[in-house]
């Protein structure tokens, strides 16, 4: 990495295929524009995210981890997104005890109408870790 | 076996290739692992561009596709279509969503192009791993069961069952007809309602293709969708419906009396009795709860006078096992009672009643034949308020909700208090009057102009009992004035309630409410008769309140929908499904907990997934802390590869 290269960081992002992955459709279809530090994984349900996903992602390099799904009482299939709450809350702490920051990790409720917050959602995301450099705790050696 | 991917990226016109370098990520990826061929075109979903795909997969043998287009919710079908066509499996085509997540959302070509290599390698890592599946084919028990028979039970049973579908209805009480057989005229035309209501009832009662249980309840419900089992529980009448001659001896001799349901305890009725005289069906029940005992006979009068033998008190609960493909469920409504509203005297004072009280009033076959006259000293009241919107409309303490229907029966109220009693006085406080609806704001003018109906905006704020008059204390928000009325009658328009019992019989049914306990429809515009369960659909006040006309209209549609199942020989269900590794699973049983549809179950100590129910949502999978779970297509394997290749690539 050359001196004056802005650090950019690399975000994956899970997102339930019923609302948020139609949510980042619809900023496409509105043409609104966010940084593309982020490369979308659709999966079927924000309950379908183990946190093995999460640890791997940060394993291989990661620098920030999105979970999204549909609003809590949206779920597509009712109560994935509160499993999926309350797994995170787990995740965090243990980001916590090992040492990466838990600002790494989002989980957010965007519906098939939020274009605009996915949006809103991945710039913040974006600058949020700017401040904080590569992630490197869990990285291995690549 | 080596896999042999097909890789296509397309221009979309100008809306992928303006921001992609297409060129370069096709290049880029025909280096990747597994990839036999890559390219760019210009159209990917014209006919043109399908042929290029269908043509690379016959001529280089490919088994696998991936196409880097726009979202998947587009064109997936439309891709996996020509997969197959070309003669490979449709779960071996996946889409990459390079507009809607990438060209469309940024501006930087270097970077855009970066990411769309991102993606595309991500999801060809998907694509590695599918397995080619076919749709999970379920056979079709083709006839419905629905539950409750009002009016929205009746239509949905007729319609049903003149489509030439066998039906079994089921009604918790002696009879059918619901709230509607109770009503006197009907707004917006005045109809009345015994009229209009009994035919269809006797249709029910004659249909060859309808099975009436009454006096019965739904126990309990298995299966899925075109596969329900069902158990119903009949409760004894202890009166044999095909001896009884309706004679009427036995309630002259029974020597109970107990507030009759069907006119609101406004009459009395006795232990043995018939609900009202064009019950279906047409027959007496013996009511266990206030006859003074069976076991041992503790009067047998009634039994006594019955000559053909009608009575039998031996007669035992039955439970009934029906299986059927699909479920209407149209459990109606209940008013606020007295337990929900002890404001406004109601229930303490015998001249406060509610609408469904006044109806009976004003029903020529009600306890005052037709005349309106006040249940504490039998006389014609002069003047009669009426008060909308009782409970509804009122988050603080009642219900947030607009119960929809009472400015209209109010307004009939009013009417048909003028017509029977042309001297009085009507007074209706509101807050404001909704008459959206064909013929109702005319209605609801008629009132006011041709019967001298008085509507005054505002809420009562008291009303108590003096010299045989109910003094009632307002204020008319619109003139700013102090109101009190000295009224000889109090009608309330009491918010509409689920009935009771809906939230047992939706949790045995596994379909989901409301906040206000009404049964939940799987979307509020485009879904508004099917509930979240495949299968299940809803007709009636068991939704929402609603009038007449609306109800028949949802039912009619609900039966509609029915069909769509029993029609088909078979459905098909997606067959990403679950499935467990038995060798890893410990039984542990943490996804049958997790499960929202209940589609695992352990047996042998080793979880097992019923395929027919399982929507594939992956909870179990997250939650199995042994890697025993996977939804297929989407494996944690998969997943990990396709972090990676987001990462690396
Ligand atoms: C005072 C008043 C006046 C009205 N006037 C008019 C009017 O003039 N015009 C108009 O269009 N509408 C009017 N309505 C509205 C009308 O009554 C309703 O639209 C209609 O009754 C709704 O029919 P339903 O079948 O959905 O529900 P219901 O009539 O409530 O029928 C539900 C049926 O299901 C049965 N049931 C409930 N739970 C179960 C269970 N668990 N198992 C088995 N069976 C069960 C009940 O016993 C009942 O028979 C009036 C309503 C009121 C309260
Ligand atoms: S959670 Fe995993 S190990 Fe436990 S029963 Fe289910 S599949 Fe088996
Ligand atoms: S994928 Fe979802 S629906 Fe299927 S068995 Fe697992 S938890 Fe149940
Ligand atoms: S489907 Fe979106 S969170 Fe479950």
């Amino acid at each position: 990495m050359k001196m004056e290269e802005k650090f950019e960081p690399k975000i994956v992002a899970f997102l339930c295929k019923w609302c948020s992955s139609a949510g980042s459709d619809l900023a496409g279809v509105s043409r609104l524009k966010y940084p593309p530090n982020v490369v979308p994984i659709t999966v079927m349900c924000s309950g379908s995210v183990s946190p093995n996903y999460i640890f791997s992602a940060f394993k291989k390099g990661a620098d920030g981890v999105l979970v999204s799904g549909c609003h809590p009482g949206d779920c597509h299939y009712m109560k994935g997104n509160y499993y999926a709450r309350r797994r995170i809350t787990l995740v965090k702490e243990l980001l916590d005890f090992i040492g990466i920051e838990p600002q790494r990790f989002h989980m957010s409720w965007v519906s098939a109408a939020e274009g605009a917050k996915f949006t809103e959602i991945i710039s913040d995301f974006v600058k949020e870790l700017e401040p904080l450099g590569p992630q490197n705790k869990l990285r291995s050696n690549l | 076996m080596k896999k042999r991917i097909g890789y296509f990226i397309c221009h979309c016109g100008i809306n992928i290739a303006g921001t992609v370098d297409v060129k370069r990520v096709s290049e880029d990826l025909a280096s990747y692992p597994g990839i036999i061929h890559s390219e760019d075109y210009v159209y990917m979903c014209s006919d043109p561009g399908q042929s290029r795909m269908i043509e690379a997969i016959k001529e280089k043998k490919l088994d696998k596709v991936v196409i880097a287009c726009c979202s998947p919710t587009l064109h997936e079908t439309t891709f996996r279509n020509a997969a197959r066509t070309a003669g490979i499996n449709s779960f071996q085509c996946e889409i990459a969503n390079v507009r809607e997540q990438c060209s469309w959302v940024h501006k930087d070509k270097v970077k855009a192009t970066e990411k769309a290599i991102k993606i595309s390698k991500s999801v060809i890592e998907r694509a590695r791993f599918n397995e080619s599946l076919e749709p999970i084919s379920i056979p079709v028990t083709r006839r419905a069961l629905v539950i409750g028979g009002g009016i929205s039970g009746i239509q949905s049973a007729l319609d049903l069952a003149n489509s030439g579908y066998e039906v079994v209805l089921v009604e918790r009480s002696p009879s059918i007809g619901g709230h509607m057989i109770q009503l006197s005229e009907t707004f917006p035309t005045l109809d009345c309602s015994q009229c209009i209501m009994t035919p269809k009832m006797v249709e029910v009662s004659k249909h060859p293709k309808i099975k009436l249980l009454t006096y019965s309840e739904v126990q309990d419900i298995s299966g899925y969708v075109g596969n329900f089992k069902v158990k119903i529980l009949k409760k004894p009448t202890f009166v044999d419906p095909d001896k009884c001659t309706l004679c009427d001896e036995c309630t002259t001799v029974c020597p109970v009396a107990v507030p009759n349901e069907f006119d609101l305890g406004l009459t009395r009725r006795r232990a043995i009795y018939i609900p009202f005289p064009q019950a279906i069906p047409a027959t007496y029940t013996l009511d266990i709860n206030h006859c003074p005992g069976l076991v041992p006979i503790a009067c047998g009068k009634c039994a006594d006078v019955c000559e053909p033998k009608a009575i039998d008190y031996d007669m035992k609960p039955e439970i009934l096992e029906e299986e059927v493909g699909s479920i209407i469920v149209s459990t109606g409504f209940d008013l606020y009672g007295k337990d929900e509203m002890a404001e406004y005297g109601y229930g303490t004072y015998e001249d406060v009643l509610d609408g469904l009280q006044f109806e009976r009033l004003c029903s020529a076959s009600g306890p005052t034949m037709g005349k309106i006259l006040r249940p504490s000293d039998h006389k014609e009241p002069k003047e009669v308020v009426f008060i909308q919107c009782v409970g509804s409309r009122d988050p603080e303490q009642h219900c947030a909700y607009c119960s929809k229907i009472c400015c209209m029966y109010t307004a009939k109220h009013a009417m048909l208090y003028k017509h029977h009693v042309h001297d009085g006085q009507a007074y209706v406080f509101y807050i404001d009057i909704r008459s959206g609806g064909k013929g109702y704001e005319e209605f609801v003018q008629r009132a006011v102009e041709e019967d001298g109906v008085v509507y005054l905006r505002g809420k009562v704020s008291k009303i108590f009992e003096e010299n045989g008059k109910i003094r009632v204390w307002g204020v008319d928000t619109l003139s700013g004035k102090d109101i009190e009325i000295k009224a000889d009658m109090v009608v309330l328009a009491m918010a509409i309630r689920p009935s009771k019992g809906a939230d047992e019989l939706a949790k045995k049914l596994k379909i989901a409410m409301d906040k206000d306990g009404f049964l939940s429809e799987a979307h509020p515009k485009l879904r508004p008769v099917e509930s979240v369960t495949s299968g299940m659909f809803l007709a009636g006040a068991a939704q929402a309140p609603k009038d007449i006309p609306e109800a028949v209209a949802q039912a009619s549609g609900a039966a509609v929908k029915a069909v769509n199942i029993l029609s088909q020989e078979k459905l098909y269900h997606a067959p990403t499904v679950a499935a467990v590794n038995s060798t890893l699973c410990t039984g542990c049983g943490m996804c049958v907990d997790v499960c929202p549809y209940e589609a695992v179950s352990l047996a042998e100590g080793k979880a097992n997934v019923n395929e027919v129910l399982c929507e594939g949502c992956g909870t179990c999978m997250a939650t199995c802390l042994r890697a025993a779970a996977s939804v297929k297509n989407v494996t944690p394997q998969q997943v990990h590869n396709m972090i990676i290749a987001s990462l690396e690539g």
